[in-house]
């Protein structure tokens, strides 16, 4: 990437962009056998769901044009403008938003609808990136902290407050951005433990958690023997720490709804009564057992392009959009899925070295963001679709059915890959 | 750390989800096959299940058609469930009982509702079935039988349990096996293959057309007819003269193994376990623990065989160079072993050589010849497995593999089995002489006798006896034309032979000859007891009689059993004079021979051992005389119980 040619239409970042082709094909294609009604005639049959997305797919290249021919200079200026006008969207949706499966999460424009949250994405990359790489912002005071993660969780509570927790969640990917931006190191700690104190808690109840998380401190203090801080110090780490799982616990038995309860019992094996546990997998489970099911009568090598028995007979609930990737396991087999997976990280490690490389901290921070945001979609709706991640419903980038996420992801990307191509400019 | 944190996190997520999917599609993966796939429905067209015919090309086993209502529990939707019951004749606690039955084998498996519809109620609810959701209606083919006799040989069809399903998958929940006689033996060649389609659902359970244009689609293929080596007609005379009798009659063609007559008594109308009362009524013959119907008593009725096993030691004798046809050995009323008599005798004229021992059934004489036998040897143990190699050269002892699917080993003790019982060398020739008349530990089954009869008529070989003649474009077992020697010199069979003949001409069953058929047999009767309230109680004899017909290449050899009929002549003797002369003849002209059996019932002497009271055995029991036995008609086929179940009178 260093010997690129100066010349502009020359300086895109051709394997990001080969990547990007590819996981959008291959994703048609699977779109294409797990929506498919009967025959398959024109691919560009717009009864057929198939048909709609390729006319998406169409309108993408559209857009790729104009990102691209859009002076990079603009996104960092207009990004604080961008970020305003996504926070209107996600606010209007209150008033003019629709329902569609309890989520308010849509504006609809004739048969068309749009999903404001799946643009709020870039916007927040942007504004992220605009606040961090201001000369002004220094993220080691607690103040420009707070900020930073204002910018964040603007958008998280509006969508949260849409019904969409899924997406709520991945806000949380800014964190990457923040501590790759010299966020403290204690910051790593405390995320770390409050992950595995949260599962602790929810697993083995608030009194085995408190009594491990002293045990762990009492070695600390003993191990730091030479700095030894007081006393006091450690007993208030965990007064916080047993505070804290009290308060996950709560939080779980009290604030989180019947159906979201289930999903994280049913991941952590909290329920050990039989009854209840076949009631609970019937009622939350069932996407999940068709979803692993459909991918393990996959094998090594599939079934073939549309010769999916589960996929044809549309066993996997919502399987061209949060599940798609079943579809993948189903007819392309072990190899398939694998090459999918390798796609996605081969697309993010991209992303993450072109971002090291960036000149400017605006491009850098916002690549950075990219590859954050890419990463938490992948690896929460891969890994829900084969099982080990409670069920979260969130889109597979590029991959899944619907023109809002596909445009959105790929201004997101795309944003940058102009960023990118202009880092010769910068000095 | 800061740089390579996002990319470590990449790498590692990566990682696990290469693994998970290597676990769940490559490690943890089942073998796929489109029978397990729950996405297909599978749809089953059941074959024509083979013919079988006798002998003499007389159909015997045919097909009727037949509509089980099926169930699919998860796809029944709200119905009219009084109609439904009306229409198939069942309660509403029956169609609970039956709908969570099938519910907890498998919600989305078909198990069968309500099998083996008459065509009546078929035809009323066909016209409604498409307003159940969840049931269909599945053709299969039951069983015709074109007569009423056989049952023990050809068997029946029942429903495959859940045991046969998980160790062949060819079956489902339904469909219909062999479970007796040839139906078991040749299931694979009669059943065929059956057809299937299969049809791609969707996630509600609706068909959406068949998978893959149903390149996977079978038709089924039909089953093969067979012809069976039994002779109806001689099969039917031996069920009517076993009427009010217990026991077999075997009858071996032997010169191929053919076996031509499988009579037990008592039996059944086949007919009774076809159709929905199947169960009903094979219990009701299975829990007969008196009369026990379903038990095969010439292929699993296991007595000493007496007198007919005496022959087997005059051969062995004569083999062993111990004995010469000519010696002459006195009897006095018995045989001592010094001044002790180990066994007695009848009365006849002494002393006796080889062909007058065997006519006249000399016990002594045998036990001398046996005794020969072993003492030929230094160790008793070793002349007691020399003869028994001998006796079980004739398919003695052990299982003869014949294909019929019921059995038993018999038994030919060898030197072990005494130096178990006594000790090792604690024993000598005379502590086992019992076995030289055909009693003491020495057992056979009715056609174990019927093949050594055939043996001796064919002067040193059989042929494993077997069912089945023919397969529909097929062969027959190769073991089954393969031809199996004694250890005996076919020159010392004549001399026996010669006795057997004269068995007939002047001896035990002079009675009982045939005008115009030389006839070798032999009597025998067998003591035997029961314990009744733990008191060891001796019955009536057994009454056994083994032949073989004509003395030169004979055409048909015979064992006849008939339980507590007394001695040998009796009425097994009679039985299988009749039998042979049926078949060779084809007619009868002893009318008044076959009178007497028809007439005579043993059925009081069945019951004597259940009527607590004391009773008397032999010749002290008189004979109970009933009404002329009819012939059953074979168009008679109604499938009302009672037909030749011969239950005692309590």
């Amino acid at each position: 990437m260093h010997n690129r040619e100066h010349h502009r239409g020359y300086s895109f970042d051709w394997i990001t962009i080969v990547l990007f082709l590819l996981l959008v094909g291959f994703g048609w294609l699977n779109i294409m056998s797990a929506s498919h009604e009967g025959e398959i005639g024109s691919y560009f049959d717009m009864s057929q769901l198939y048909g709609k997305h390729a006319v998406f797919m169409g309108l993408t290249f559209v857009l790729i044009i104009l990102i691209l021919s859009v002076e990079a200079k603009f996104y960092e200026r207009f990004a604080s403008v961008i970020y305003v006008v996504a926070m209107l969207a996600l606010v209007g949706l209150f008033i003019f938003g629709k329902d569609v499966n309890g989520a308010r999460s849509w504006y609809g424009i004739g048969s068309m609808t749009i999903q404001p949250s799946e643009f709020a994405k870039f916007a927040t990359a942007l504004a992220v990136a605009k606040y961090m790489s201001d000369l002004q912002t220094d993220m080691n005071t607690i103040k420009d902290q707070l900020k930073a993660v204002g910018i964040i969780i603007l958008p998280a509570i509006l969508i949260l407050l849409q019904n969409d927790a899924g997406s709520t969640i991945v806000y949380a990917s800014f964190f990457f951005v923040f501590y790759r931006e010299g966020l403290q190191q204690i910051y790593l700690a405390i995320a770390i433990s409050a992950i595995v104190l949260a599962v602790l808690a929810l697993k083995f109840g608030i009194l085995i958690t408190a009594l491990v998380a002293a045990l762990i401190i009492l070695g600390i203090y003993f191990f730091r023997r030479k700095k030894r801080a007081s006393i006091i110090q450690y007993v208030v780490i965990l007064l916080v720490c047993a505070s804290f799982s009290a308060g996950v616990r709560m939080f779980y038995d009290h604030v989180l709804k019947p159906h979201q309860q289930n999903r994280i019992s049913l991941w952590l094996r909290l329920e050990k009564d039989p009854v209840k546990l076949e009631r609970m997998k019937k009622e939350e489970a069932y996407n999940l057992i068709q979803s692993e099911q459909a991918i393990s009568s996959g094998g090594l090598t599939g079934k073939g392009f549309l010769q999916g028995t589960r996929t044809t007979g549309k066993f996997v609930p919502e399987q061209h959009t949060d599940y798609i990737f079943s579809t993948v396991g189903e007819e392309w087999g072990f190899l398939g899925s694998t090459f999918v997976v390798i796609l996605f990280m081969a697309l993010i490690i991209r992303v993450l070295f072109l971002a090291e490389d960036q000149k400017s901290q605006f491009s850098r921070v916002y690549g950075y963001g990219v590859a954050s945001i890419l990463f938490i979609h992948f690896t929460i709706n891969t890994g829900m679709v084969m099982g080990l991640i409670p069920t979260v419903g969130i889109p597979l980038p590029f991959f899944s059915y619907g023109g809002s996420g596909l445009w959105g992801f790929t201004i997101l990307l795309f944003i940058f890959v102009k960023l990118d191509s202009n880092k010769i400019n910068e000095w | 750390m800061r740089k390579i944190l996002l990319l470590l996190t990449v790498i590692i997520v990566g990682l696990i989800f290469i693994s998970r999917l290597f676990y769940l599609q490559v490690y943890n993966k089942e073998t796929y096959s489109l029978y397990d796939d729950t996405a297909i429905r599978k749809e089953f067209d059941y074959p024509k299940r083979g013919y079988v015919y006798d002998r003499n090309g007389k159909l015997l086993v045919a097909n009727q058609p037949s509509y089980d209502v099926m169930i699919i529990p998860r796809e029944v939707e709200p119905l009219d469930t009084l109609e439904f019951c009306k229409l198939l004749k069942i309660t509403k606690e029956d169609f609970i009982k039956k709908y969570n039955r099938a519910k907890n084998y498998s919600p989305r498996l078909p198990s069968p509702f309500v099998p083996q519809l008459s065509k009546k109620d078929y035809a009323v609810l066909q016209e409604k079935m498409r307003k159940f959701d969840g049931f269909y209606i599945q053709k299969r083919s039951l069983r015709d039988y074109q007569t009423s006799i056989g049952a023990n040989v050809l068997g029946d069809l029942g429903e495959v349990n859940r045991r046969i399903i998980e160790k062949q998958p060819y079956y489902v929940l339904g469909d219909l096996i062999g479970k007796q006689g040839i139906e078991l033996s040749y299931e694979d060649v009669l059943r065929g293959k059956k057809g299937i389609k299969f049809i791609q659902k969707d996630r509600f359970n609706k068909n959406i057309g068949p998978y893959k244009n149903g390149t996977y689609d079978t038709l089924p293929q039909p089953g093969k007819d067979i012809k069976i080596t039994i002779d109806s007609e001689l099969q039917k005379y031996g069920e009517l003269l076993m009427t009010n009798k217990r026991g077999g009659i075997v009858a071996i063609d032997p010169s191929n193994g053919e076996i031509l007559a499988l009579v037990t008594g008592p039996s059944y109308n086949p007919n009774l376990l076809v159709g929905r009362e199947r169960n009903k009524n094979f219990s009701r013959l299975y829990l007969d623990t008196i009369s026990r119907p379903t038990w095969d008593r010439g292929l699993q009725a296991q007595y000493p065989p007496g007198s007919p096993f005496k022959v087997i030691n005059a051969l062995i004798a004569l083999q062993e160079g111990v004995m010469e046809p000519s010696e002459k050995v006195t009897c006095r009323g018995g045989y001592y072993y010094g001044s002790r008599k180990l066994t007695g005798c009848h009365h006849h004229k002494s002393p006796v050589d080889m062909n007058a021992g065997i006519a006249q059934s000399c016990n002594a004489y045998f036990v001398t010849a046996y005794r020969k036998t072993i003492d030929k040897y230094q160790d008793a143990g070793e002349g007691m497995n020399i003869w028994a190699d001998h006796a079980k050269s004739f398919g003695l002892g052990d299982f003869l593999g014949y294909d019929l699917p019921v059995g038993q080993k018999g038994r030919i003790p060898d030197g072990n089995y005494y130096d178990r019982a006594y000790g090792d060398n604690r024993w000598g020739s005379t502590y086992i002489v019992s076995n030289a008349i055909g009693q003491g530990e020495v057992e056979a089954t009715p056609i174990q006798l019927a093949n050594m009869v055939a043996a001796i008529g064919n002067r040193g070989y059989y042929y494993t006896p077997h069912i089945i003649k023919e397969i529909e474009g097929d062969t027959i077992p190769n073991k089954f034309t393969t031809k199996r020697q004694t250890t005996i010199d076919k020159r010392h069979f004549e001399p026996v032979v010669q006795g057997m003949f004269d068995v007939y001409n002047k001896g035990t069953a002079a009675s009982l000859r045939i005008p115009g058929i030389e006839i070798c047999g032999k009597t025998g009767t067998a003591e035997n007891f029961i314990k009744i309230d733990s008191v060891k109680t001796q019955l009536t004899d057994h009454s056994i009689f083994v032949a073989f017909a004509p003395k030169d290449n004979p055409k048909i050899a015979i064992a006849v059993f008939v339980e507590n009929g007394y001695w040998g002549s009796r009425f097994a003797g009679r039985m299988a004079s009749l039998m042979i002369e049926k078949y060779i003849n084809k007619d009868i002209t002893r009318t008044d021979l076959e009178n007497w059996i028809l007439t005579h019932s043993l059925e009081n002497e069945y019951a004597k051992p259940y009527s607590g009271e004391p009773f008397k055995i032999n010749g002290e029991s008189t004979l109970q005389i009933v009404d002329k036995v009819q012939e059953p008609k074979d168009d008679n086929l109604d499938n009302s119980i009672n037909i030749n179940v011969n239950k005692p009178k309590l």
